[in-house]
């Protein structure tokens, strides 16, 4: 153990060890993470772990030794004697609030005081802390987080208040059903009161009950509750004080960046390392698997150190990739059948000849991440062991690269995963990048110091891990009345599941993540035909913000307002039609055309554009109000509804919305990657533009009150709102857009 | 040669490369990391800092252009404006992943100690040059009326 835990390893953490049977004080992450939130250890709840003592713990199934950590449920909440309640927070905080949300169902069912309830990032052990969704796998994804936690997190708090309504039973001998709890408090008829945190001990040694009672919904205190929660990070994340990985600090730490290869499939061939070893604070020049790391004492020595750097590359077997070649075999991909996603039709053939035809060709670009928090781990070996400091927002897949490329066993990887400066879907990779870069480093330099790697903008935004680049070719046949009688759908794309650990997740040869929006679709469609070709290329793929939803949705419901004009029907009245089956999309649709006074007349030169998608089980519509001037797009207010469910945090809801409308506005506009002579072609926010504060519409969210269970509202806010962009724009006169981003057709000020 | 700065009111000094950009002394050498890199060519405004009450992108400044000036990060913040506008973001909860915050709410404040009452546009020219990729942009906006409602109330 480091010597800096030493400090923290004072009487009262080894006491409360000791009562959880926990023989090393120091090995819970928490500890580490405490000294690195510079808090302070005495002013803070140890935590005084109450829901099942070391005696009941030995004796449940599954519980490989006491030094592993208690069983669920308590693995989730602790109650110190301090009155804070502490959550454990198994998901990855990027930004969307499940933090907030997770705390939020523990403390309704604890009938917790808010302002008592703090969180912490739980460590990598899939035993304890798997997504429910995802198996055994430790994770952050899917807009799975509160889905997958909303009965196990309640549970966890309900557990916890058994346990203290039950000592204060004991204690003061009376019927445990006549005490009341709210807001940390204990509550008897007799006039007997305590704080759950002078309870706390008394209740450790209570059994858990073997299935604790949750309240009805019409009990809840805090679940759908508006702003009765207000964000647990606000505060920090407005003070400078948050800490993320960039702002670790340990001592003697190095700073690594590493000379990527400058193209897709680039091979080192020699580096010279004479000048950059002359640049003051560079202290080695090494090779990595990844390309040539130069560590230094400080962050602006290792990029001159970079810079004054010479490498060899041979770019001979990347040089020909190029986004425009790509789009031409793509093209012609599209017109030949691949492997069918949906099942043969069983008329196949039989069909008359439609009445109409509407057929389209779409294009959609790589799309980078690009984070406000470039990628970047630390990592240090020491002691025969690895720990790792970063935004793990998968720790299995991290924990076990970083393991490999260290040469360690599991159980000598440490991983400490802070919040993170935005995702997008680029933490959770299946090569965990930035994680096994860094140890690479840390190994290259023999584990003399703890090192920070960080990527630069530009090395993060080059370094693929992109949404993939889409073609689809659809042809529609309509009937003498205008309805869909046949259904033609060519997807043409990277897949990104096929060759890496989600590989078992296809099924017959179809990435689902490629086709998900189109097969399923909301849309009551039987006849559509789908056939998927899953080019192989150098530049890896990765989900990114909604996945297979980003361009499916938007291929399907510009398609829908194509058609809607083809046969000459409203484009709600249209799509209504076909959502007999699902009540649930028909309600957002409505709810949307509702709230945005759809159908009515507008201002002048201001048209209404709408779009549904269901995504991670979540269903939104939005209508887009846009108007042009001088040919050019402003979108100017956006009304949104969405149905997730029971509405956890109904303002978390509203602002992952308001995000969500952002961030795809941002990439309808601008964004794309592209990639010439083998090179991505943007690296940096000049020519990978973001939306700024000026382009930002008004938003105005309407949640849809449901009893249903609760899923994910991170992603699923994304996928309608390019297309209801797009229709408004074909309704403004403008051209039906087939190509993203809008800047290939000059309808955006660039 | 050393260089003497002033950082949110004591002096300190730097010895290193002169042209070091402002935002890696701060971080690095002075160990204020509320200030952060985002992209090191003054596009994203994550690095920004007052100089002398005015807004700076650290990433892009040599410290030496900075030397004897009055300099303050996000972790000096202290004047009425500044309070006012990290009481607002609060309460709004404008934050999401929040490693732009910073930024946002350095440009914030310098608007608000220059303009109490920002119009739209006002917002829109102090803050367009800070990047949020979450898109809290609606937030921003509404936290800054707050901000600007609480300093004139």
């Amino acid at each position: 153990m480091h010597p800096l835990m030493n400090r923290y390893r004072d009487a009262e953490q080894r006491r409360l060890a000791a009562l959880l049977g926990v023989p090393d004080p120091a090995a819970p992450a928490l500890t580490r993470r405490r000294f690195l939130q510079a808090t302070g250890a005495a002013g803070l709840v140890i935590g005084l772990d109450l829901a099942v003592p070391g005696a009941a713990r030995a004796a449940m199934p599954g519980v490989e030794g006491a030094a592993t950590g208690p069983l669920a449920p308590n693995a989730f909440v602790r109650v110190g004697t301090d009155n804070l309640v502490t959550v454990i927070c198994k998901h990855h905080e990027m930004g969307q609030g499940n933090t907030t949300g997770l705390a939020t169902l523990v403390a309704d069912e604890l009938d917790a005081d808010w302002s008592l309830v703090r969180t912490e990032y739980a460590p990598s052990d899939p035993k304890l802390y798997a997504n429910l969704v995802f198996g055994d796998l430790q994770g952050t994804g899917g807009s799975s987080a509160i889905a997958n936690s909303f009965l196990q997190y309640r549970s966890a708090g309900a557990t916890a208040r058994a346990m203290l309504v039950a000592a204060a039973a004991e204690t003061w001998r009376v019927p445990a059903g006549e005490i009341r709890t709210a807001k940390n408090t204990l509550t008897h008829a007799s006039g007997r009161r305590a704080t759950y945190g002078e309870m706390a001990v008394a209740a450790s040694r209570q059994a858990p009950p073997v299935k604790p009672e949750l309240k009805p919904a019409a009990r809840f205190v805090y679940i759908a509750k508006d702003r009765s929660t207000p964000r647990v990070d606000s505060p920090s994340k407005c003070n400078g004080t948050a800490l993320y990985t960039a702002d670790v600090k340990l001592p003697g730490m190095l700073t690594a960046v590493i000379a990527w290869p400058p193209g897709f499939g680039a091979k080192l061939v020699s580096f010279d390392a004479t000048e950059a070893k002359q640049v003051k604070g560079v202290t080695d020049v090494l090779e990595v698997p990844e390309g040539v790391a130069v560590v230094a004492t400080g962050t602006w020595a290792a990029l001159q150190g970079r810079r004054a750097l010479k490498v060899q590359w041979d770019e001979s077997a990347s040089r020909a990739l190029d986004t425009d070649g790509l789009l031409a075999q793509y093209r012609t991909l599209a017109t030949q059948a691949g492997t069918p996603f949906t099942k043969p039709a069983a008329d196949a053939g039989a069909a008359a000849a439609p009445a109409k035809t509407v057929e389209a060709v779409y294009e959609f670009p790589f799309l980078a991440h690009a984070t406000m928090e470039p990628m970047n781990c630390v990592a240090w070996l020491h002691d025969g062991m690895l720990e790792t400091w970063s935004g793990h927002q998968f720790p299995t897949f991290d924990h076990m690269f970083a393991a490999k490329a260290a040469g360690l066993p599991m159980d000598k990887v440490k991983l400490h995963t802070l919040v993170s400066g935005g995702s997008f879907g680029r933490r959770a990779n299946v090569w965990s990048d930035f994680t096994v870069a860094a140890v690479n480093v840390a190994t290259a330099i023999g584990g003399r110091a703890p090192v920070r790697l960080q990527f630069t903008r530009e090395d993060d935004t080059g370094a693929g891990l992109y949404r993939p680049m889409y073609v689809h070719a659809v042809k529609v046949g309509l009937d003498a009345q205008g309805r869909v009688a046949s259904w033609q759908h060519t997807i043409v794309g990277q897949s990104i599941m096929a060759g890496g650990p989600m590989a078992e997740m296809m099924k017959d040869g179809v990435d689902p993540t490629s086709v998900e929006g189109v097969m399923p679709t909301i849309y009551d469609l039987p006849m559509l035909q789908g056939t998927l070709h899953s080019p192989v290329l150098p530049v890896r793929p990765l989900w990114w913000r909604s996945v297979g939803n980003t361009h499916t949705a938007y291929v399907m419901e510009t398609m829908m307002d194509e058609l809607a004009a083809a046969a000459g029907k409203d484009p709600l009245a249209f799509r209504l039609a076909l959502l007999g089956k699902k009540p649930r999309a028909a309600g957002v649709l409505k709810l949307a055309a509702d709230k945005a006074g759809w159908g009515k007349a507008g201002r002048a030169g201001v048209a209404q554009g709408i779009a549904v998608h269901e995504s991670f089980e979540t269903f939104v519509a939005q209508v887009a109000e846009v108007s042009m001037r001088n040919g050019k797009v402003k979108v100017e207010r956006v009304v949104c509804a969405v149905d997730c469910g029971v509405a956890v945090n109904p303002d978390v809801i509203r602002a992952q919305m308001e995000g969500c409308i952002g961030f795809a506005l941002g990439a309808l506009y601008y964004s794309e990657v592209e990639i010439k002579g083998g090179r991505a072609a943007q690296r940096n926010f000049d020519t990978y533009r973001a939306l700024r504060i000026h382009e930002m519409p008004r938003v105005e969210v309407h949640i849809v009150p449901s009893a249903e269970k609760p899923t994910g509202v991170g992603e699923p806010g994304v996928p309608p709102l390019a297309p209801a962009v797009a229709n408004a724009v074909a309704k403004l006169g403008g051209p039906r857009v087939r190509r993203l981003p809008l800047t290939r057709s000059d309808l955006v000020e660039t | 040669m050393s260089l003497s700065l002033t950082v949110n009111g004591a002096r300190r000094d730097f010895d290193g490369d002169p042209d070091t950009p402002l935002l890696w002394v701060i971080r690095d050498e002075l160990g204020l990391t509320g200030t952060k890199y985002g992209c090191g060519i003054a596009q994203c405004g994550a690095c920004t800092v007052h100089v002398d009450g005015r807004t700076l992108r650290s990433c892009s400044a040599p410290v030496s252009a900075v030397a004897g000036r009055q300099i303050t990060t996000i972790e000096g913040l202290g004047s009425r404006a500044a309070k006012a506008v990290q009481k607002a973001w609060v309460e709004l909860d404008v934050v999401q992943c929040g490693y732009c915050q910073s930024g946002q709410i350095m440009s914030a404040t310098a608007l608000l100690e220059q303009k109490p009452k920002p119009s739209d546009t006002d917002i829109d020219h102090a803050m367009a040059g800070n990047i949020c990729r979450c898109a809290t942009y609606h937030r921003i906006r509404a936290a800054i009326h707050a901000a600007s409602a609480q300093l004139a109330g």
